[in-house]
């Protein structure tokens, strides 16, 4: 389905997106004027060679940094315009993440992480608990609810994290390499599971691949060299 | 929000219970430490202030010589007479009652049973003084006080070691070769700072002057200062009175003292609370290096947790959220600790109060204090690892390895 200019204004625009790391003559441009739109219940895969400027772009689009120039509009919020704890609400209330290090607490069980969010967002027990099972069965670890991180896979470990990032059922959920630590098997079921999260839930899926057969489940597939968009490409799932 | 900084307080403290429990540590033997030192430094005073006060409250003790004992050489300074006696009891104002004393040691035996003890030659008088009571039997009468009868009223270890079990009032004993009669039995006393006082043998005091030390000079007079009265006025002019009597020129030293025991008492239970404060006082340097340890190990765990607070941020907590919880995880620390550190003070003290003859007191105040103490402790050493914790960056913090 490809995105429908008349249907509705996009969820994310990025317009003239710029990024320097540091100051002076160590300064560095890691984005040169990022344009991007993104529309609600897409799935896009973001490729690029390494340095290209991806997990900076994504960090952006998640509200975990500002662009140093430009504008980026999140849901009609000017994300540039906003302090920290504006961002980590809107985080709270519309993002989910799942990182390429899971980055699950250590020592803490499968549903103590998945309510994690819930717990911020002042949920009470009993909801907490609801929630949080239903989020594991979604992912299909709801036997595993009480297990450590250490005494999952890796790729259990990952579907807790995407657990843990859609608990909240969030509009947008961005993935940096989600599947960077997995083998091809593993990666193949992150990617149906991501996949059904896109179609059933109508969330919305940012996520940044190096693997053209990961990038394969995305409707849309945007191209980053050296800090701009370089193409944007309908997906073989579009 | 404060509910679920509580919660994730509690969650980290048990994820890591070792480490907590090390990390508190500090604050359970500072707490434990300081709260000990001063229970028990307030038996002690409390043991003393309650041995002197067994000496008999506001009693004037008039004795021949300068200080305790009669200094080394030179001659020995006279004994008290019997007019002394009534000067101080007819000239005087604001006295109560005066009692002479006379000491003597020796050996009490009844039916084969030796025992070797104190004989004090007083009046009637005394018991008013010291505020002896009379358990079994009654006091001297004043004819047998007159008449310097053989009759002693028995402190309750002699009567445990004489008598055994058998009932003394009625019975004879000998006393220093001399049979006498048991007319009472002094109510216990018990271990006193001087001596155990229940070890002693009273008797009418001419008795003793006749039989025991062969004059009738007597060395030492109790003098009871009225309540209404000033003691260190009484004090002033008993002194006054003596010098007078015992035509001591102007510029000339005393040959007799006076002793207030209340200032004894005073200068006692000064001296035990001062030793109380700097116990104290260490102790809680000690509480102090305690904090500084909960501040070390917040610090290291904010630097070891920087990830968990990376991914806590991104899910959306604010910076206030988690100096909350990195705050309250210390103060949680601290109170526990404290709470813990109570504890021990508490069987500590019962345990040692008895072994230093000390009672066991329990402080209130200084229980609070000591763990408002230590939960300040969190507040301030939690403080400033829970900011570091809260300015971290999510994306520094969740790279970071
Ligand atoms: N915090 C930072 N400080 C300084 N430079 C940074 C920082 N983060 C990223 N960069 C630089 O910005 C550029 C873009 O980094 P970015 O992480 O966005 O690349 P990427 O496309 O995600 O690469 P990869 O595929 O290797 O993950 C890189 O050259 C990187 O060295
Ligand atoms: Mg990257």
């Amino acid at each position: 389905m490809a995105p429908d200019p008349i249907m509705s204004s996009p969820i994310i625009s990025l317009r003239g997106v710029t990024k320097v790391y540091g100051e002076g003559p160590t300064a560095f441009q890691a984005l040169k004027g990022v344009d991007l739109d993104i529309q609600q219940g897409d799935f896009v895969a973001v490729m690029g060679p390494s340095g290209s400027g991806k997990s900076t772009t994504m960090n952006i689009l998640g509200c975990l940094d500002v662009p140093s120039g430009g504008t980026y509009l999140f849901k009609g919020h000017h994300v540039e315009t906003l302090d920290r704890d504006q961002r980590a609400l809107l985080r709270r209330r519309y993002l989910g993440f799942v990182f390429q290090g899971f980055n699950l607490l250590s020592r803490t069980t499968a549903l103590e992480n998945v309510e994690l969010p819930l717990l911020y967002r002042g949920e009470d027990k009993k909801l907490r608990y609801e929630m949080g099972m239903a989020a594991l069965d979604k992912v299909g670890l709801k036997d595993w609810w009480d297990h450590t991180p250490a005494e999952l896979s890796g790729g259990q470990q990952q579907r807790v994290a995407i657990a843990r990032a859609i608990v909240t059922q969030p509009d947008v959920l961005v993935a940096d390499e989600p599947t960077g630590n997995l083998d091809s098997q593993r990666s193949i079921e992150i990617m149906e599971l991501l996949t059904d999260l896109n179609k059933n839930s109508g969330i919305t899926v940012l996520m940044v691949t190096h693997e053209p057969d990961m990038a394969a489940f995305a409707r849309t597939i945007v191209h980053f060299r050296d800090g701009l968009v370089e193409s944007i490409e309908a997906g073989v799932a579009a | 929000m404060l509910g679920t900084t509580v919660i994730l307080a509690f969650r980290a403290i048990n994820r890591h219970k070792l480490r907590s429990f090390l990390t508190t540590l500090g604050i359970i033997i500072g707490v434990a430490a300081v709260v000990t030192m001063v229970t028990l430094g307030n038996g002690a005073t409390a043991a003393v202030r309650e041995q002197i006060s067994s000496l008999g409250a506001n009693v004037l003790q008039l004795r021949p010589g300068q200080g305790f004992g009669r200094g080394g050489g030179g001659p020995r300074p006279p004994d008290f007479k019997e007019r002394d006696l009534t000067a101080i009891e007819n000239q005087l104002t604001g006295v109560r009652a005066v009692a002479p004393v006379v000491q003597s040691s020796g050996t009490a035996i009844y039916e084969g049973n030796n025992w070797s003890t104190t004989v004090y030659g007083t009046t009637s008088a005394y018991s008013e003084v010291q505020s002896w009571k009379v358990a079994d039997g009654r006091l001297f009468l004043s004819e047998e006080e007159e008449a310097g009868k053989s009759v002693c009223i028995i402190g309750n270890t002699v009567r445990t070691n004489l008598f055994q079990g058998a009932e003394p009032v009625g019975q004879r004993m000998r006393i220093k070769g001399v049979s006498c009669q048991v007319v009472g039995v002094l109510a216990t006393r018990g271990q006193g700072g001087f001596g155990d006082q229940d070890d002693v043998v009273v008797m009418p005091i001419k008795f003793v002057q006749r039989r025991f030390t062969g004059d009738r000079d007597i060395s030492q007079i109790m003098v009871a200062v009225d309540d209404a009265y000033d003691t260190s006025t009484v004090q002033a002019s008993l002194e006054e009175l003596m010098r007078e009597r015992r035509k001591i020129k102007d510029g000339q030293e005393d040959n007799f003292n006076v002793f207030d025991t209340k200032q004894i008492s005073d200068t006692l239970t000064g001296t035990t609370t001062i030793l109380t404060q700097i116990v104290g006082a260490v102790a809680a340097i000690s509480l102090l290096v305690g904090g500084i340890g909960i501040m070390n190990i917040m610090l290291v765990s904010v630097t070891e947790r920087t990830r968990e607070i990376g991914i806590r941020l991104a899910i959306g907590a604010v910076a206030r959220e988690v100096l909350m919880q990195f705050l309250v995880e210390a103060i949680v620390l601290s109170c526990l600790g404290g709470l813990i550190g109570l504890f021990l003070a508490l069987i500590a003290s019962v345990a040692i109060a008895p072994l230093m003859q000390v009672p066991f007191l329990f402080d209130v105040k200084v229980n609070a204090i000591a763990f408002l103490f230590s939960a300040a402790i969190g507040v301030v050493f939690g403080y400033f690892p829970a900011r570091r914790a809260a300015a971290l960056n999510p994306i520094d913090a969740l790279r970071h390895e």
